[in-house]
């Protein structure tokens, strides 16, 4: 296989954009990428996307992108993995790069959640629909049951969880993209409204449009586009039981453990080796579970990682210096590239107040359902 | 719901039908062609019994439209006796009071309606057997 790099990123800010279309917001991203690169071509494109369809009545985006970036003609599919699209369409891509089969890829997510849809019963169609939706289940839900499990077993508390969101939002506020720049305290996390106990709104990652893209090449030809190319390093993807009563244990991700596994052996590096981190806080659970299952922070450590400023800007392991999902946003189908961009940026050392100094290899985390899938990628700057 | 799609679901929705894994005795709920824990395709049938455990639940207070009018209610991953893990809403009873370690009896209920003309869906939900709310 050969090596690859991202050479450029392109990204909207995330939010409720009503001036913006779905594919509006593609091109957006994608345009930028492309233009950074300066590149009058592409071999293929691949869009990361839960559900056009369901938010706003579109599928087939692969052509429809294409199309709208002026590029019909060139091979471009739509990746599917629920929120996991985005870093499985890089996945994809890199694969693609990596085989010699193309050299110049648009990996990229694109979701459009607020356009009249109930965004509620879109996202479950990511859960199983006989076993669990059927029952009146939400996605909060299924991560509350996981937030009350992980409480039972562990005595992890309600205050841990709030923790999470204080600590993102903090990071958030120094990010112009993010859909929510700005902190909260503890109580107001505490007091905020509950959606499915014992998670609160300001637990949850908001329902957000935007589109994020990034461009692959081998890496001998990286130069040509950009000072400063960023190694992909290594990549892992794995699955779970669909639905949440079929896992052994339902504090455990064990797919993010497994992706992860897969990406440190094929990056060659082990946990204590990344520098900084994306991980998949679609809820305040899910950073405790996936920063643990990851390997990042020690089981007895990660439900007080965020309270202890452990995984905050500055901490051993900084965690989420984009803000996360919970203050970025989780335009579901973008954020696993939006997640890359972030790595990328952090290795080219281009954060501004978010820059952790030094970082030199990065890992981004993307899930999928109640954490029936997972991604991992590993970067590195050279 | 498409009443196709409802009908294939009656022997294990409505009559609690499962499998019995022959090769390593996992009790697969609804049942599966090919047993996700030891890969076996022989099974025998079993029907779970009509009580359970709860595992982890939540009170879900922003519901999806169709149970919109239900808010706030407690919905749990129960296990029967049997192995078999599944989920269901817990109802007759203070939605709070609902937590991991309770006993439960299922109970034939109707879980939702589909749309203005559409059927009426039927299912199993938990209710908090009276002996757990005397030790409480
Ligand atoms: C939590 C959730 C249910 C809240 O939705 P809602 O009740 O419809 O909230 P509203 O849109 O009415 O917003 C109420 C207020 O809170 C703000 N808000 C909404 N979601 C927020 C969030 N997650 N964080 C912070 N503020 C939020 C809104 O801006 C609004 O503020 P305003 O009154 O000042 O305008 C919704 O954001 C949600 O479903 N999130 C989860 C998304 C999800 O499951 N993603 C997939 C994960 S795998
Ligand atoms: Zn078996």
């Amino acid at each position: 296989m050969r090596e690859v790099a991202i050479v450029a990123a392109g990204m909207t800010p995330f939010g409720e954009l009503w001036e913006m279309s779905l594919r509006r917001l593609f091109a957006e991203a994608a345009l930028e990428a492309i233009t950074m690169a300066g590149v009058d071509h592409l071999d293929a494109i691949y869009v990361g996307n839960m559900s056009g369809g369901c938010f706003v009545g579109q599928e087939h985006l692969g052509p429809l992108m294409a199309d709208q970036i002026g590029m019909a003609g060139v091979p471009s599919t739509r990746v599917e993995s629920a929120c996991a699209s985005g870093g499985i369409a890089l996945r994809t891509a890199f694969f693609e790069v990596a085989s010699g089969a193309s050299d110049l890829v648009l990996a990229s997510g694109v979701e459009k959640m607020n356009d009249g849809a109930d965004a509620t019963n879109v996202l479950a169609t990511a859960a199983d629909q006989e076993l669990e939706v059927y029952h009146g289940i939400t996605f909060p839900g299924l991560y509350a049951m996981i937030a009350r499990a992980h409480m039972e077993a562990y005595g992890t508390t309600e205050e841990d969880l709030s923790w999470v969101s204080v600590k993102n939002h903090r990071h958030g506020a120094l990010n112009p993209k993010a859909q929510f720049p700005l902190e909260f305290t503890l109580e107001q996390v505490m007091n905020s409204t509950p959606v499915a106990e014992p998670l609160r709104l300001l637990h949850c990652s908001p329902v957000s449009d935007g589109a994020a893209a990034v461009l692959l090449c081998p890496l001998d030809q990286a130069k040509k586009y950009t000072d400063q190319p960023i190694k992909i390093l290594g990549t892992g993807q794995a699955t779970s039981a669909m639905a949440l009563a079929d896992r052994k244990d339902p504090t455990f991700l064990d797919s993010v453990q497994l992706s992860a596994e897969r990406a440190y052996t094929m990056a060659g590096v082990g946990p204590d080796d990344i520098d900084v981190a994306e991980v998949h806080d679609c809820f305040a659970i899910s950073e405790i579970c996936c920063i643990e299952a990851l390997g990042l922070v020690e089981r007895s450590q990660a439900a007080r990682a965020a309270a202890s400023g452990l995984t905050a800007l500055g901490g051993r392991i900084p965690v989420n210096t984009s803000g996360g999902l919970k203050a970025k946003g989780h335009p579901v189908g973008a954020t696993g590239i939006a997640q890359i961009i972030e790595i990328y940026e952090q290795l080219r050392g281009e954060s501004g107040r978010r820059q952790v100094q030094g970082a030199r290899l990065g890992l981004a985390q993307n899930m999928g359902g109640s954490g029936a899938s997972s991604v991992v990628h590993i970067l590195e700057r050279i | 719901m498409p009443s196709p799609r409802y009908w294939r679901e009656v022997p294990s929705r409505l009559r609690l039908e499962a499998a019995r894994c022959s090769g390593c005795g996992k009790v697969n709920y609804p049942p599966r062609p090919i047993c996700p824990g030891c890969r076996g395709k022989e099974s025998e049938p079993v029907t779970l019994s009509k009580t359970a455990t709860i595992i982890t639940s939540t009170v879900i207070h922003i519901a999806p439209d169709d149970f919109l009018f239900e808010a706030p209610y407690a919905i749990a991953i129960v296990e029967t006796p049997e192995g078999a893990r599944f989920m269901a809403q817990v109802v007759e009873c203070d939605p709070s009071s609902v937590g991991p370690g309770m006993d439960v009896s299922l109970e034939f209920r109707l879980i939702r309606k589909e749309a203005r003309s559409g059927i009426l869906c039927y299912g199993f939900k938990a209710v908090p057997t009276a002996s757990w709310e005397a030790q409480s």
